[in-house]
């Protein structure tokens, strides 16, 4: 099953249009693009600085500041671990070191097989719960080893 | 039939409360059983979510916490004829813990449906609009200056005031803008009011637009928040539906709509100028001030940018009187305040209460000190800019002014809790950390200082020439505070600077050397 549809300009276009009369319309976009396409290519960028009548660097350095783009489509399921202060008083950074070594990949890395890439969140908040994580939109509080290995077999499978 | 309750709140759902309520629904098909599953938001005592509760004639009797493979022995017990078991805490309302609050931001959430109009209006939603109308412009912020209401997303800034400014700029296009970036750990008021009650703030954001002639308005929403995206859009159409957005608000003649904005993950995002920017398709980059967003904001209008907490506040303001509400507190912190215990804390939740209660109560008694059952060693109030405090600070009272005078901060009322196993130094080297990643990257001692920041606190660790490290902390700490154009480089000091000197230890340096330099 393929979650993301394949990048082509025609249908980035088409999906910049639906967005670009709004005000202030580049977040909107590159929300839009990623929501379909996974991420915000670099071939994107001309696009939306076209319809925009921005400099393509003014679009570029948009999506570079924030966190949430990204360049390449993530893993079939994006798992985030909050790695906040209250997600680390209620012992997160273990937690953080089990994912890791589960998945055999760093923060922000992508499995081998392409199920699962891991990213740091700070805070979701749930710290009334600490600690917390989030599977694509799920969101999963008060943390222990065992539901964290739960939470991994689910991202796995 | 028997009408339950358990919350769609993402606190609640993070904790399984979907399982449940699947649960309930396959028992009530199998048992023939005639029950009604309402969500509401979370009345905020999230050690007991998912927290399931039955209507009867003594009140809503309530059960936490329930796990879905429970349901079927809790209806075997007679959980849906309120009757006593081990999960039950009695009636929600009388519980003692919820009592004893003072709610008036929150008195509804926990209460009702959050995507019912209907209900909103049959729990006093919409009298605030009432009265609002009957003031009209000149009178909304008459009362709002009264109330002492201040701004709850951190710098405490009387929101009477900024609405004053607003309305005597001249007539032209102008905003509501309200910051739902919440990015502070150890905080989740916000997201309780956008899932529990999203109305109010759509209410108190249509009664500012009228105070101030401004015709629409943005709820900018942190991308962390899926949920309360979805709670938001859904009210904000149900409103519009309704007539209490569009071209003439409740048949008054007045104009307000809104929408919802999604964030993209930037911390910085949260300051206001920043918002701003992002909000207009930028980076995020702060602005410096004057000018004031309230002169030249979004789009360059004068635009009114508010906390969803001092947002959410206004209905009930309106309805009760500033008065009322400012009888609440204490000194110059008036009202109440929904502060947020997290951390690693027995009784983690929402507490709603007027200012003045002190630190140690709020950890001890309320929080009921830490879930590891270890001694409590530091609390961090105020988000990760906010300073951490020792044991001997607990008789500070909840009050801006009071913890200011502590070099500290009260932010947006977060309280996150640690045990005796936390290692300040490193818990300072996160703080610089953190200013190192989301660091807007305008200011040099900022965008460089954190990260020089890091490692200095790693030589002092290491023990690399220490007693000079430590003067170079200080001395770069004493640089930010100075030389940032906003808080995030500015205050980020307070939890290094804290941490250092009132857990020395930590650092390996000496108490007295640190007293001296004072
Ligand atoms: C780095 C930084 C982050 C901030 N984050 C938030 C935030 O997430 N939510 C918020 O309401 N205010 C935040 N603030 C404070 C806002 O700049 C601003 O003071 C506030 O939104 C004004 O609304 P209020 O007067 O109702 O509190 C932040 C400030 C700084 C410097
Ligand atoms: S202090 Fe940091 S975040 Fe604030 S304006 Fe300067 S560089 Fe940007
Ligand atoms: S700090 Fe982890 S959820 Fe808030």
């Amino acid at each position: 099953m393929q979650k993301y549809e394949k990048w082509t300009s025609e249908r980035a276009i088409e999906i910049i249009a639906q967005h670009q009369d709004q005000k202030g319309a580049t977040l909107p976009i590159l929300h839009a693009l990623q929501e379909v396409f996974g991420c915000v290519p670099l071939e994107a960028e001309p696009l939306i600085a076209d319809a925009l009548n921005i400099t393509r660097a003014e679009v570029h350095g948009c999506v570079t500041f924030y966190h949430d783009y990204r360049r390449e489509p993530p893993g079939r399921r994006v798992l985030k671990i909050c790695l906040a202060e209250s997600c680390q008083a209620a012992g997160v950074r273990a937690l953080e070191k089990r994912a890791k070594e589960k998945l055999g990949v760093e923060m922000g890395g992508t499995t081998a097989d392409a199920r699962v890439t891991l990213e740091p969140v700070y805070c979701l908040g749930l710290c009334h719960s600490s600690p917390a994580a989030m599977l694509d939109k799920d969101v999963y509080a008060g943390l222990d080893e065992e539901r964290l290995d739960e939470l991994l077999k689910e991202a796995q499978a | 039939m028997i009408r339950i309750y358990i919350s769609r709140d993402s606190g609640a759902l993070a904790l399984g409360a979907e399982a449940v309520v699947k649960r309930f629904e396959k028992a009530a098909e199998e048992r023939g059983l005639d029950i009604e599953i309402v969500r509401n938001g979370s009345r905020g005592m999230y050690w007991l979510e998912p927290l399931v509760e039955v209507e009867t004639d003594q009140g809503r009797v309530g059960y936490g916490p329930v796990r879905a493979s429970k349901v079927d022995d809790l209806i075997e017990a007679g959980i849906l004829e309120g009757k006593p078991h081990e999960k039950c805490i009695g009636v929600v309302e009388e519980y003692p813990w919820f009592k004893n609050q003072t709610r008036l931001t929150f008195a509804r959430v926990g209460t009702t449906d959050p995507r019912s109009l209907e209900d909103y209006k049959a729990h006093g939603g919409y009298a605030g609009l009432k009265k609002a109308l009957e003031a009209g412009p000149d009178g909304i912020i008459e009362e709002v200056l009264t109330s002492g209401l201040r701004g709850r997303g951190g710098a405490g800034f009387p929101t009477g005031i900024k609405w004053r400014t607003v309305a005597d700029t001249p007539p032209q296009q102008k905003y509501i803008v309200c910051n739902a970036d919440e990015g502070d750990s150890g905080t989740f008021a916000d997201r309780m009011i956008m899932e529990g009650d999203p109305f109010v703030l759509i209410e108190g954001m249509t009664i500012a637009g009228i105070a101030v002639g401004a015709t629409y308005g943005y709820i900018y929403l942190r991308s962390e928040y899926p949920h309360s995206s979805v709670a938001l859009r859904a009210a904000i159409d149900a409103a519009r539906e309704a007539g209490l957005l569009g071209d003439n608000v409740a048949g008054s003649g007045f104009a307000f709509d809104m929408e919802v904005r999604d964030g993209a993950g930037a911390y910085v995002c949260g300051e206001e100028t920043s918002l701003l920017d992002s909000l207009e398709g930028k980076r995020g980059e702060v602005r410096a001030k004057p000018p004031l967003p309230a002169h030249i904001g979004l789009f360059g209008q004068p635009t009114i940018i508010n906390n969803v907490i001092s947002l959410a506040t206004v209905p009930i303001i309106m309805d009760k009187g500033g008065e009322f509400y400012r009888d609440f507190g204490m000194g110059k912190s008036r009202g109440t305040m929904p502060i947020q215990l997290a951390g690693n804390i027995k009784h983690g939740g929402l507490y709603e209460t007027a200012f003045g209660v002190t630190l140690g109560q709020l950890v001890d008694d309320i929080g009921g000190g830490t879930y590891s059952g270890r001694p409590v060693r530091a609390v961090q109030v105020g988000g990760p800019l906010g300073a951490y405090f020792p044991r001997e600070l607990f008789d500070t009272p909840f009050d801006y002014e009071a913890f200011a005078a502590r070099d500290g901060l009260i932010g947006h009322g977060g309280i996150v809790v640690f045990d005796d196993t936390v290692d300040m130094a490193k818990q300072a080297h996160f703080a610089m950390e953190f200013c190192a990643i989301e660091s807007c990257g305008k200011c040099t001692p900022c965008r460089i200082g954190s990260a020089r920041g890091m490692e200095v606190i790693d030589r002092i660790v290491a023990n690399e020439n220490r007693a000079e490290n430590l003067e170079i902390l200080e001395d770069l700490c004493n640089t930010m505070k100075l030389g940032s154009l906003c808080a995030l480089g500015g205050f980020a000091p307070y939890p290094v600077m804290s941490a250092l000197t009132h857990f020395p230890e930590d650092f390996g340096a000496d108490k007295k050397r640190l007293e001296a330099a004072e």
